[in-house]
């Protein structure tokens, strides 16, 4: 906004809405430019750089905290995504049942594991199960047994997801189909369900955002060398070189995969907008 | 449940039906029987039931009471193969319905494929034919969003058509286009009736009831109150409500000084 701006607008008493608007922008970025000098001028920068960006340490991480951490991550990840997915698939369906028990089993597991922090799950499967099971063995050892802690509570979330999208799907849609003759299981399957998939593909792969996130929570289950991902990986060189730098690698690894998702998943929600108008 | 077998010659028969939606009574007791190759076009109040008659037809609802047979077969029979009659009894919806993931030549193969068992080639060979039939050949591989209202209910006529049906149902297939595209889809259901198909229509379009129908069926308050040749019904009907609908529907405007809304059908929404 120009002086000669200013000038046009009618003076009434008192400054104008836009005039109000600048000053008020004006005085927020005033605030934030002291914030960040405050911080930069009291933090011991010499010490945390020590601390936390020794480039010789870092160095020596690589290639292994690509090739095996990050790797790992993304097995888990992906691993506990899938049995999320085919889990939560089955919950939703249950929980649109016309069968009553179905519907109250599936809404009891909802409640229990969104209500449960994620680790508790992890240390229960790490320890309970076995305990309960002696001599059996969850099939994939380690990944066996993440995919699963991970499936179970990513299911939970993506049930609810599932069946959402699947109610947004229009009744018109489930009607065509059975008026030519497809049985309600074909319907659900070729019509109902692909449409419902397009409109929940923004939050499901927030959900995977989030898996990538609490694959660390490996750490509790109790890992071999070559089972470790990202946050054990970062942990166990950051005690043995007394110095956190490989935490912040391990950092930026994971933002590595989770900014871009995210940048997805707003586009697709962008265009989803768009879709709609 | 069929003590008596259905009317001979008649490609639908209706009889006692009744429908209610918990305590309300939407059906109470339809009679009706349409022969092979005839056209019956269904008017009516909006609210008289003329979509829930409609659909019982084909049981997407499921009547309270009485029986519904369509090509001989008592679909009211609790041991019916209703997926296997229904592939007899094309639906065409007021919204069209078509799957919009899908483009206009999956439309048309998808339920071949999945439903009758056709395989790949035959299924596009019938598709192909059909959408020919409608006039929307070279729409074959757009997707429905890109097509105008009336496009859309072509291919969805299409859509049903191509399973072969023996009887074309059709719920107010005009009602949510605009003005200048209803012709085209009317062409559409005038060349079917020509062609000899067994068709129920509920429609408010006059004009098509008068031309094409060879009876119109009058419904209020859940039962037929009266019958007969087209021309008779709507130019001379013998009751007052029919009287009394078919003014309003002919001049909306009455229509807003007796009760507040014009009775024509909504728009799409
Ligand atoms: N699924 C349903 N649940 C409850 N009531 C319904 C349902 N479908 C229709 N009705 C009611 O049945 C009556 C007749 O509806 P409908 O058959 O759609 O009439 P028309 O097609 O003649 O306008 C209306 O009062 C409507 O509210
Ligand atoms: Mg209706």
């Amino acid at each position: 906004m120009t002086a000669s701006d200013v000038r046009l607008q009618p003076r009434k008493k008192g400054l104008t809405r836009t005039q109000k608007r600048t000053l008020s922008r004006g005085a927020q970025y005033v605030v934030f430019v002291a914030a960040v000098i405050a911080f930069a001028v009291s933090a011991d920068w010499g010490r945390l750089k020590n601390q936390f960006a020794q480039w010789s340490i870092a160095k020596q991480m690589f290639p292994d905290v690509i090739t095996l951490a990050l790797k790992n991550t993304v097995l888990y990840t992906l691993s506990g995504f899938v049995v999320g997915l085919v889990l939560g698939m089955v919950i939703a369906l249950m929980r649109l049942s016309s069968v009553g028990p179905y519907r109250w089993l599936a809404g009891i597991y909802i409640e229990i594991f969104r209500g449960l922090p994620a680790l508790l799950i992890f240390i229960f499967i790490g320890v309970a199960v076995p305990l309960a099971f002696p001599g059996t063995e969850i099939v994939g050892g380690t990944y066996g047994k993440v995919a699963l802690a991970l499936g179970l509570v990513a299911a939970a979330y993506m049930a609810e997801t599932i069946r959402a999208g699947i109610q947004a799907v229009p009744k018109g849609q489930l009607e065509a189909a059975r008026s030519l003759g497809f049985s309600p299981a074909r319907a659900m399957i070729s019509i109902v369900i692909p449409q419902a998939f397009r409109i929940i593909l923004p939050p499901l792969t927030n959900e995977l955002v989030l898996l990538f996130k609490d694959s660390s929570l490996v750490l509790f289950l109790g890992v071999t060398l070559e089972e470790r991902e990202l946050s054990k990986y970062g942990r166990d060189l950051a005690s043995t070189t007394a110095n956190s730098t490989p935490i912040l690698v391990a950092g930026l690894c994971y933002l590595l995969v989770t900014i871009p998702l995210g940048f997805v998943v707003r586009r697709m929600e962008a265009k989803a907008q768009e879709a709609v108008k | 449940m069929s003590e008596t077998p259905p009317a001979a010659g008649a490609e639908i028969e209706v009889r006692g039906l009744h429908k209610s939606f918990g305590d309300n009574e939407v059906l109470r007791g339809i009679d009706l029987e349409i022969g092979r190759g005839e056209v019956v076009c269904v008017i009516g109040p909006s609210g008289s039931g003329k979509s829930t008659l409609l659909r019982c037809v084909n049981l997407l609802e499921e009547p309270t009471k009485g029986q519904v047979f369509v090509g001989g077969t008592e679909l009211t029979d609790p041991d019916v193969d209703i997926d296997a009659v229904r592939r007899r009894i094309g639906m065409v919806f007021q919204q069209f319905n078509l799957f919009p993931h899908l483009t206009v030549t999956r439309n048309l193969t998808l339920p071949q494929r999945r439903v009758l068992g056709r395989d790949k080639a035959e299924a596009a060979r019938v598709a192909a034919e059909n959408l020919a039939r409608v006039g929307l050949s070279e729409k074959a591989d757009a997707y429905p969003a890109s097509l105008s209202g009336g496009q859309q209910q072509r291919v969805a006529i299409a859509r049903s058509l191509s399973m072969g049906p023996e009887v074309m149902l059709f719920d107010e297939p005009t009602s949510a286009l605009d003005p200048e595209l209803v012709g085209d889809v009317l062409a559409v259901m005038r060349m079917l009736a020509d062609e000899g198909m067994t068709m129920m229509v509920v429609t408010h379009e006059m004009t098509f009831a008068r031309e094409v129908a060879d009876r119109v069926v009058f419904m209020d308050g859940g039962v037929i109150v009266e019958q007969g040749d087209p021309a008779q019904v709507i130019g001379n009907p013998a009751h007052e409500r029919t009287r009394h609908f078919l003014s309003r529907l002919l001049d909306p405007a009455m229509a807003e000084v007796e009760e507040g809304t014009p009775e024509q059908p909504a728009k799409s929404d």
